[in-house]
């Protein structure tokens, strides 16, 4: 049995909307007022479930409601869940940068968060000074950096300009330097979220492998968060879902993603808002997604071997010109499959007026791989401004192909997509 | 989901059978402070002390001297309005190091203060990322500053050496062995006021507007540009209120030879401090675990 080197017990955090002014130093006198009497914080009672969607109504706001988990020893565990959903404010937690409203966190072991590489860098100190005082920060001890500092050079590969001043460094060597000083760490518990953003492919390759080093040879224990799915499948055998402020789910990292994939889809290939409820900002609001068959209906099965219409419902509250309705398609993987936007119909710089439109995007048969999908949609002026962002409707292809005498079930293939490609088969003239 | 979730053991586990080296709970004491943790980042208190030091001179010409002429200036700048022109009385010492023990000492005061009470929302970016004692960065600025002060100070004691010589005003006695002491009050002085403001500023940034100029006016409520002897006694009780006033007389009294040097003022003044550095320990704890969610 592996000892549990974290446990989170019953862990809720409120935050306070909007801005603090003049209401703020009432707020505060009424608080401790309440708790010179023993009483509990008015203010605390009155917490709504996170939900980015709906407009708040209340002042106060729960990113983390009743969080319960343990991870033992030497284990990588993936943390993931749509934007919101409270992971980094766990993470804040976790490295004690922001205290829990509520509940306790035993740990077990040094403690180290690697929340955004490069913390502290002073942009005038040379790579060798940064390494220093970086490791510091982290909580090294001089003599800790310095047995480490040749490996830490080797690792980041900025041997070069070790002496130069990192400011002048690409935002590259930058990311390299950082994460090489956080990599040899020596903690019990290692806290990444999403670093994985910045840096080329190589080098993200390094940094998994030397994560699971890390987990392996040096039984450390990781915490990994991150959108990028493939690198969570790849590090972490388990993860945890977090939704709107809670463990939805835990287990096997595989099942886990697929169950992300579909969080808040139904069964129906429909997803629609009521108007007050509606996603959405500055008068552009989504009203509704649709994926149909080539009939245009949204129950029953959905063969590889047809076509899907992608229908985006969504209402103007004044014209507007220059409007993109974008669509990415996602596969249980997490593997973002394609994108597209109405750009491609032609014509999108022109004022859409006021009131209800659709855009529709129709996706070839004989192309997905059967299994389940999520189609995420967005609208957007491209490069000024998102309105709508990251909502899903999630629908499955069922393993059926049509020919002339009616469905029958198909084999499943392995690869990513499956189109129908054009071959020529000839025998070579002697 | 109220169940905990054994994510990698699959194994219950009872608080009895971990020995866990560190609760992370809502609330700290009010008075606790963590030495033990001070103590194991004191290496970075010493880079964060390194860093503000070697960052300051990267790309200037004179470097370090600039530490010198800052006062040197003020020196002479005061010397001409308020010695020349104003007239005020320093007590027949030499304007220019009569300017220069006040200037020195106080500029210790003022660096500390202002910048350890921008603590919490220059180091937004840092605290928002890592942990590590909030306490530190506050210690090392008036590390930082203490240095600097050492600099200062030997352009003082150059002063003070050349005017022993050539007047008989001038005259250093057995009470600058009480400079550390001194030091060691103005420098807690500074960290407590600044740990105090910088506590609020989280929340409140109007201090921010009061501290640009606090700090200015509370200079003169001080005997920095004329000695407690020329007060009018309706006036010198509220000067000698003032903390900071037996720590800058009692350093002149020490180099320079004239100042109030009172066993009872300093005791006042030490009392006043110990008193504002437990309410500092207290407000900046109440802040430190939740000040990202406000700043």
């Amino acid at each position: 049995m592996s000892t549990p080197a974290l446990r989170v017990e019953n862990v809720s955090k409120m935050y306070r909307l909007g801005e603090v002014g003049t209401g703020s130093l009432s707020h505060d006198l009424n608080r401790a007022w309440a708790r010179l009497r023993g009483r509990p914080d008015p203010y605390a009672l009155v917490g709504a479930v996170n939900d980015r969607a709906s407009e708040g109504t209340r002042d106060f706001v729960w990113a983390l409601r009743d969080i319960n988990f343990e991870v033992g020893q030497g284990d990588i565990v993936g943390i993931i869940g749509r934007n919101g959903a409270g992971k980094s404010t766990l993470l804040k937690l976790l490295s004690r940068v922001t205290a829990p409203t509520e509940g306790s966190i035993y740990i077990n072991g040094r403690i180290a968060s690697l929340l955004e590489v490069g913390t502290g860098f002073h942009p005038d100190l040379t790579g060798r000074e940064n390494i220093f005082l970086n490791g510091a920060i982290l909580g090294m001890s001089k003599q800790e950096i310095r047995s480490r500092f040749d490996e830490i050079v080797e690792f980041s590969g900025c041997a070069k300009y070790i002496d130069t001043p990192v400011k002048r460094y690409s935002s590259g060597m930058h990311v390299r330097l950082a994460f090489a000083v956080a990599a040899h760490l020596e903690t019990d518990i290692l806290i990444v979220d999403e670093v994985l953003a910045v840096g080329d492919a190589e080098f993200q390759q390094k940094c998994l492998g030397k994560m699971k080093d890390l987990s392996t040879k040096g039984h450390r224990t990781v915490l990994f968060v991150s959108h990028n799915m493939a690198a969570v499948r790849q590090l972490c055998p388990r993860s945890i879902l977090m939704n709107q402020g809670t463990v939805v789910n835990s287990g096997e990292t595989n099942a886990i993603i697929e169950q992300y994939m579909t969080l808040g889809s139904t069964a129906a290939r429909i997803v629609t808002w009521p108007k007050e409820q509606a996603p959405g900002s500055e008068g552009v609001s989504l009203r509704g997604i649709y994926v149909k068959n080539h009939l245009g209906q949204t129950e029953g099965a959905l063969g590889s071997d047809e076509d899907i219409l992608v229908e985006v419902d969504y209402e103007l509250d004044a014209p507007r010109g220059d409007l993109r309705v974008g669509i990415s398609l996602f596969n249980s993987e997490g593997t973002l499959i394609l994108i597209s936007s109405d750009y491609e119909a032609g014509g999108s710089g022109a004022i859409r007026p006021e009131g209800r439109h659709s855009s529709t995007v129709r996706i070839p048969g004989h192309m997905l791989l059967d299994g389940k999908y999520t189609v995420g949609v967005g609208i957007e002026t491209p490069r000024i401004q998102d309105f709508v962002s990251g909502e899903t409707c999630a629908f499955e292809i069922d393993e059926m192909v049509h020919d002339g005498w009616g469905p029958k079930h198909a084999v499943r293939m392995p690869g990513v997509i499956h189109p129908s490609l054009e071959w020529t088969a000839s025998q070579a003239s002697e | 989901m109220t169940e905990t979730d054994k994510i990698a053991t699959g194994l219950p586990a009872t608080q009895a059978d971990v020995q866990w080296t560190r609760v992370i709970q809502p609330q700290r004491g009010l008075f606790s402070v963590p030495l033990a943790e001070i103590w194991a980042y004191r290496d970075l208190l010493l880079l964060l002390v390194r860093r503000d030091f070697v960052a300051l001179y990267k790309q200037t010409v004179l470097g370090p001297i600039w530490f010198v002429i800052q006062p040197v200036m003020m020196t002479i700048v005061f010397t001409i309005v308020f010695g020349n022109i104003a007239n005020i009385s320093t007590d027949g010492v030499p304007h220019t190091v009569f300017y220069l023990a006040g200037i020195t000492m106080w500029t210790f005061f003022a660096d500390a203060f202002t910048k350890t009470s921008e603590t919490f929302i220059i180091n937004a970016n840092i605290f928002g990322k890592v942990y590590f004692p909030r306490v530190i960065v506050p210690l090392s600025v008036v590390l930082s500053g203490l240095l600097k002060f050492a600099v200062q100070f030997t352009i003082l004691v150059g002063f003070v050496a050349y005017f022993a010589a050539t007047t008989e005003i001038v005259r250093p006695n057995w009470a600058v062995l009480l400079l550390p002491v001194l030091l060691l009050m103005m420098g807690t002085l500074g960290l407590s006021l600044g740990m105090i403001i910088s506590a609020l500023t989280t929340k409140y940034r109007d201090l921010r507007f009061l501290m640009q100029f606090g700090v200015q006016l509370l200079m003169y409520a001080t005997p920095v540009i004329y000695p407690v002897s020329s007060l009018p006694e309706a006036y010198r009780v509220y000067i000698l209120a003032n903390p900071i006033t037996p720590i800058v007389e009692t350093f002149r009294y020490a180099f320079v030879g004239r100042g109030d040097f009172d066993p009872m003022h300093l005791a006042y003044s030490g009392g006043v401090i110990l008193a504002l550095l437990i309410l500092a320990t207290v407000i900046f704890n109440q802040v430190e675990k939740n000040f990202m969610d406000t700043v």
